[in-house]
């Protein structure tokens, strides 16, 4: 028994997202007034429902929104917020009391993490254990949202207001690592990583060693690419390349292998717009025109940390 | 080798440029059809996944209305007036700060930041900032680059401190799958060799943000008197 499970923040931001639907309804001015706020209700549902609801009406739930976004039915409000002259002047009154709530996500989550994990009366806890970090920042955000409609005297429903002004910049987007993330299991349904394994075995010279060190980190770095995360590339990369060739052929450390290779697989995770949480969302939500800037500014970065981690692997994973 | 049509379904959907949630659906769908799975049970799934995976999203929807209120009240504004009296500042350094923050704290097992609840509000305008105080209105195109390293710089902090000091969700995901290949690791050691690229990736970092910092010198048409630049 837990007093905040995840479940509890999970009907919080379900009934949010239904606010933003009804504002999103009765919005006259908002060019896609109708198909938007159809979409925020239908998405309201898995997070106040998800418990309930059969996977099959999930399953088509999220077709619904789906089709919406892709016939252009989702778009942003019209609604305006403070003009500059005014946000200056409010910054210029509350000073550096404006951080204080921003501060308190961060600082609630290291709190919740390391001592508010620990509270408990009997069985009963006050944080959900399985989703700490997660259960930790959602505190955080509702304490900090306390906090912050104290500190500027402002209602409740100018926050709901803005958050709404928010949710609608970032879009569809905001489903789309949820929606990789459910990919990525259909793909191991599947077994696409058996597949592509046996082909990278299949075409490259790995018998030697460096070839093999080669072929794993590159071979997490595109595969991390192609399904946009480095948790879903690595059981079949590892287990189609790394293991059979850099340990039990070469006779490879496995630890090292484990951690460069997964970091590898990172810097393919700068490089793809699959990685939407990283390199897409954001995008929306620093208003930048170019859709890829953010993998752009990234490119050399990624590549510059995958050929050192190469050369790092080859150097190590055979001395140690 | 059919059933890798689903990544060539991503490239193909990618490269014509559709919808990105349809194609990553269409993606599954063929998928899961040439593996032998129904409409249906693909839809089961689909369902099933996304319902599990709702704790990626959460976040994001909690943190926006109070982002949203204190940018109301001049958030942003305020960030830039304390950056403005610093005068050492140049956005890189802002940003190369920011990530080593964000590398040493996550390696702490600490969340600090991200992009909806740090790099929006607090890091990228901090970064404009800089560079506005310091070489006055800049293009468009120059600031929309500093959002973008901004970005970039809680990424690169975020993906590449995680692995090291303490045990966190990577490292005990990597020691499952390769105990259950009947492969012993210690987490220890699995944290121990992240270090070397954490290193690494703050170097890279150094040298991509005192590339910013020049190209926005020559965006402003001027030259780093004192610095001499290389």
């Amino acid at each position: 028994m837990k007093l905040l499970s995840i479940d509890t923040f999970y009907v919080i931001a379900g009934v949010f997202l239904l606010l933003v639907a009804g504002r999103t309804a009765m919005d006259q001015n908002h060019p896609k007034r109708w198909g938007s706020a159809f979409f925020w209700a239908l998405l309201a549902m898995p997070f106040i429902f998800g418990n309930i609801l059969p996977p099959i009406v999930t399953g088509y739930l999220v077709l619904g929104l789906v089709l919406l976004a892709a016939t252009g039915q989702v778009a942003q409000s019209r609604e305006l917020s403070t003009t500059r002259t005014e946000r200056a002047a409010s910054a210029e009154r509350l000073k550096n009391n404006l951080f204080w709530p921003a501060l308190l996500i961060p600082g609630t989550a290291v709190l919740g993490t390391l001592l508010l994990s620990k509270v408990h009366f009997g069985d009963v806890r006050l944080l959900d254990p399985a989703n700490l970090t997660v259960t930790a920042v959602s505190l955080g955000a509702l304490v900090a949202l306390a906090t912050g409609l104290r500190v500027t005297g402002a209602r409740p429903l100018i926050a709901i207001g803005e958050g709404s002004r928010l949710l609608q910049a970032i879009g569809w987007a905001l489903i789309l690592p949820q929606l990789l993330a459910a990919l990525g299991g259909i793909f191991a349904q599947a077994g696409v990583g058996s597949v592509v394994a046996g082909l990278v075995t299949r075409t490259l010279p790995v018998q030697f060693p460096f070839v093999a060190v080669l072929a794993y980190c590159t071979g997490m770095a595109l595969f991390t690419m192609c399904l946009g995360n480095a948790f879903a590339a690595f059981p079949v990369i590892t287990l189609g390349v790394g293991l059979p060739f850099v340990v039990q052929q070469h006779g490879g450390n496995p630890a090292i292998m484990a951690a460069i290779g997964m970091l590898s697989g990172y810097c393919g995770t700068l490089m793809t717009p699959m990685a939407a949480n990283f390199n897409i969302v954001p995008v929306m939500l620093l208003e930048l025109t170019d859709k890829n800037a953010v993998i752009k500014a990234q490119l050399p970065i990624g590549l510059t940390i995958l050929a050192v981690n190469i050369l790092l692997m080859y150097f190590c994973v055979y001395r140690f | 080798m059919i059933k890798l049509i689903g990544i060539l379904v991503v490239a193909a959907g990618f490269a014509l440029r559709f919808n990105t949630l349809l194609v990553v659906v269409a993606a599954g769908i063929a998928t899961g059809l040439v593996a032998g799975m129904s409409f249906t049970e693909i839809m089961d799934l689909f369902g099933k996944y996304f319902v599990e995976n709702r704790y990626i999203t959460l976040p994001v929807v909690l943190i926006l209305p109070v982002i949203g209120l204190l940018e109301r009240h001049g958030l942003r504004e305020r960030a830039e007036t304390l950056i403005k009296r610093t005068r050492t500042a140049t956005a890189g350094r802002v940003l190369l700060l920011y990530t080593a923050v964000r590398q040493i704290s996550i390696a702490l097992g600490v969340k600090v930041g991200d992009h909806a609840g740090t790099v929006r509000p607090l890091v990228a305008p901090m970064a404009e900032a800089a560079a506005h105080a310091r070489h006055g209105d800049l293009p468009e195109k120059t600031m929309e680059n500093i959002r973008a390293h901004a970005a970039a710089a809680e990424n690169v902090g975020n993906f590449f401190g995680e692995d090291t000091i303490f045990a966190v969700g990577a490292v005990f995901l990597m020691k499952g799958i390769l105990q259950a290949q009947g492969v012993k690791v210690s987490e220890w050691a699995l944290s121990f060799w992240g270090i070397p690229t954490a290193f690494v990736a703050f170097g890279t970092m150094w040298w991509r943000t005192r590339a910013l910092d020049r190209r926005i010198a020559r965006a402003a048409g001027l030259k780093h008197k004192k610095e001499g630049g290389p």
